[in-house]
């Protein structure tokens, strides 16, 4: 992918060092508008460190970010995610005294700038009560919206953890590992929700499962040892054949590239199985 | 597809907006709790004085467990801001001489709240630049130099003597400070109770719930689009200004201020009653306050040697097997009596 001029998200020779090791070694990387793509790479290739360059968990040690065209490489946290960069975290980050509607309130009281004021109540904000019980609503968290999250069975804290991000409505969005950790029966869910995700939404899906990777991926980087190794759709990257060697299991990329992604057969699905579950 | 303009179901919603009316209810002991530290003033003229300390060991408490309870930063200075206030006040009842505005007791408070607000924004961006431990260190060091900038500015504050010739003025004009410090007792307590009032406010508003945010996980805060160091700036000045206005009416209520106001012990003292009380509940420094008071009293009375000891004791246990503190046990309770969760 070039650098072009509608990418959402970019990097340009982006390294992290921590002490002798090179955990991102120079990565120039773009994302286009409404992108769904796949960060892959064996254990310890630096996905996660990428990820914390790319939201401003970490500096970088050179190199720079670009979100939306503008050198966001200095600005912290915060300030990116209200320009539109939202992510998930590989483990839950909640606030387990809260509860759903807290937390999406929260939210999205900071996306609409009320967050500082102290002068009314929270939950006098008609809109943003509006837009949390929606979101919440359509992730099938509705029934469970007063609960404490800390008592949320794990799967329901994890839909949580994309509601929270998914809630300001951002340009990109990045989910580190959003099954991680779901147990086998509530992870189809998971899947559809982020399938289901708006399309106008840049996705990245750092990704250990290749099932999911390929079902939801229409471009795949490679990443290794810090670097990017290979880049492109997902179909060439699952032919590539050093990538085979590199990473992939030789069975399963044939399995993959035998029975192709199905195309978005889950969509409406979940919006109806979110709805449902809230009525 | 999930639809981030989607409007939410009228169920949803409303079920939504009457529960963020409940959380912010006014619960009866509420209620029983103050119209109680009223009628005291009344059914117990004699022991006012002591309410008027209680009132104003709250107030501090307050304060602290807004900087603690909900900014979640752990000061062990925050006395520098009680003496501050003190002598604020004090000089200001002194320049005044029992007249005019200078000596009206409201307006030293505004003051010594304005002043102390000043003094608690600027030392937050030196407190925030650190992690816990860092900030435990500010927070003292910048306490100590303050407790000896009043003793070496002798010419200003009395220095060792104490500042001499407080004379604050009548309460609004209308209420002379008495003797038996009844009417000092009730403009305490109204003032804590006001100032209570709206923290009560500014706890429930959509700053608070981002102040819990932050000390809950200030990770996922910023990663939602909080300026996590701004609120807490805030929250720091708000605590400030409430310990400003607690030191300014044990100046005016007792008409005196000695270097006693900035020493280490009522930061250590307040810290007790905070964690005493429980952290980030708001009662729990009024009743740690009275609580802290009584125990004192009543350890002081019976064991005049050992009444640490025994505070010490009943700290320890308090820490170790009650989360929460005491506003733990009454919530605790009152969840079990109601069959209701979540108190204010």
């Amino acid at each position: 992918m070039s650098q072009a001029s509608n990418s959402v998200l970019a990097t340009k020779n982006l390294v992290r060092r921590f002490g002798g090791l090179v955990a991102t070694n120079d990565v120039t990387f773009s994302l286009p508008a409404g992108a769904r793509h796949a960060l892959i790479g064996p254990n310890g290739a630096g996905k996660t460190t990428f990820v914390n360059l790319l939201s401003g968990v970490l500096p970088p040690t050179s190199g720079q970010v670009f979100l939306d065209g503008q050198d966001v490489s200095a600005w912290p946290v915060f300030k990116r995610a209200r320009a539109g960069l939202s992510r998930t975290f590989q483990i839950n980050q909640l606030f387990a005294d809260f509860t759903p509607l807290e937390t999406i309130g929260l939210a999205l009281s900071e996306a609409h700038s009320e967050g500082a004021q102290f002068w009314r109540r929270a939950g006098t904000s008609r809109a943003v009560v509006d837009e949390a019980v929606a979101i919440l609503e359509q992730l099938d968290l509705g029934d469970v919206m007063e609960h404490r999250v800390g008592s949320l069975p794990y799967g329901k804290q994890r839909l949580l953890e994309i509601a929270i991000a998914v809630a300001p409505k951002p340009k990109v969005l990045l989910l580190d590992e959003p099954a991680a950790g779901v147990p086998e029966g509530e992870r189809e869910q998971i899947l559809e929700i982020v399938e289901a995700l708006p399309k106008e939404m840049a996705l990245v899906l750092i990704e250990h499962d290749m099932d999911l990777v390929f079902r939801f991926a229409k471009t795949i980087s490679v990443l290794v040892q810090g670097a990017l190794f290979v880049e492109g759709p997902a179909s060439e990257v699952a032919r590539d054949p050093r990538v085979r060697q590199v990473y992939l299991g030789e069975s399963e990329v044939e399995h993959h590239l035998d029975t192709p992604p199905p195309g978005g057969a889950g969509h409406g699905h979940a919006g109806e199985a979110g709805r449902g579950g809230a009525a | 597809m999930i639809d981030t303009a989607a409007h939410a179901t009228q169920g949803g919603e409303s079920r939504a907006m009457a529960y963020f009316a409940e959380r912010a209810k006014w619960r009866w002991p509420e209620f029983a709790l103050w119209i109680g530290a009223f009628a005291l003033a009344f059914l117990f003229p004699s022991r006012a004085l002591l309410f008027n300390e209680v009132a104003i060991l709250a107030l501090f408490a307050l304060s602290l467990d807004i900087v603690l309870g909900y900014a979640g930063i752990v000061s062990l200075g925050h006395g520098a801001f009680f003496g501050l206030g003190a002598y604020v006040a004090g000089l200001l009842a002194k320049a005044g001489a029992g007249a005019g505005l200078l000596s009206d007791p409201t307006f030293g408070l505004l003051i010594s709240a304005i002043f102390c607000a000043f003094v608690g924004y600027i030392t937050s961006f030196l407190v925030l630049r650190g992690a816990d431990l860092t900030r435990l260190m500010v927070t003292l060091g910048v306490a100590l130099i303050f407790a000896e900038l009043a003793n070496r500015m002798a010419w200003l504050t009395g220095g060792a003597d104490g500042l001499q010739g407080v004379m604050p003025g009548k309460i609004l004009g209308l209420f002379e400070f008495d003797l038996f410090g009844r009417n000092a007792y009730l403009y305490s307590l109204t003032t804590l109770f006001l100032l209570f009032i709206v923290a009560r406010k500014v706890i429930n508003s959509p700053f608070g719930v981002s102040l819990r945010a932050i000390k809950g996980n200030a990770l996922r805060a910023g990663a939602v689009g909080i300026n996590v160091n701004r609120r807490l700036n805030g929250a720091y000045t708000l605590g400030a200004a409430y310990a400003g206005v607690a030191g300014a009416l044990l100046a005016q209520t007792t008409a005196f201020v000695s270097l006693d106001v900035m020493e280490f012990h009522r930061s250590a003292d307040v810290m007790l009653i905070v964690i005493f009380g429980g952290v980030g509940t708001l009662y729990g420094a009024i009743i740690g306050a009275a609580a802290f008071k009584i125990l004192y009293d009543l350890l002081a009375a019976a064991t005049p040697q050992y009444w640490q000891f025994w505070l010490g004791l009943i700290l320890v246990l308090l820490v170790l097997f009650v989360r929460g503190g005491i506003m733990g046990l009454v919530t605790g309770v009152y969840q079990r009596l109601t069959g209701k969760g979540g108190a204010a």
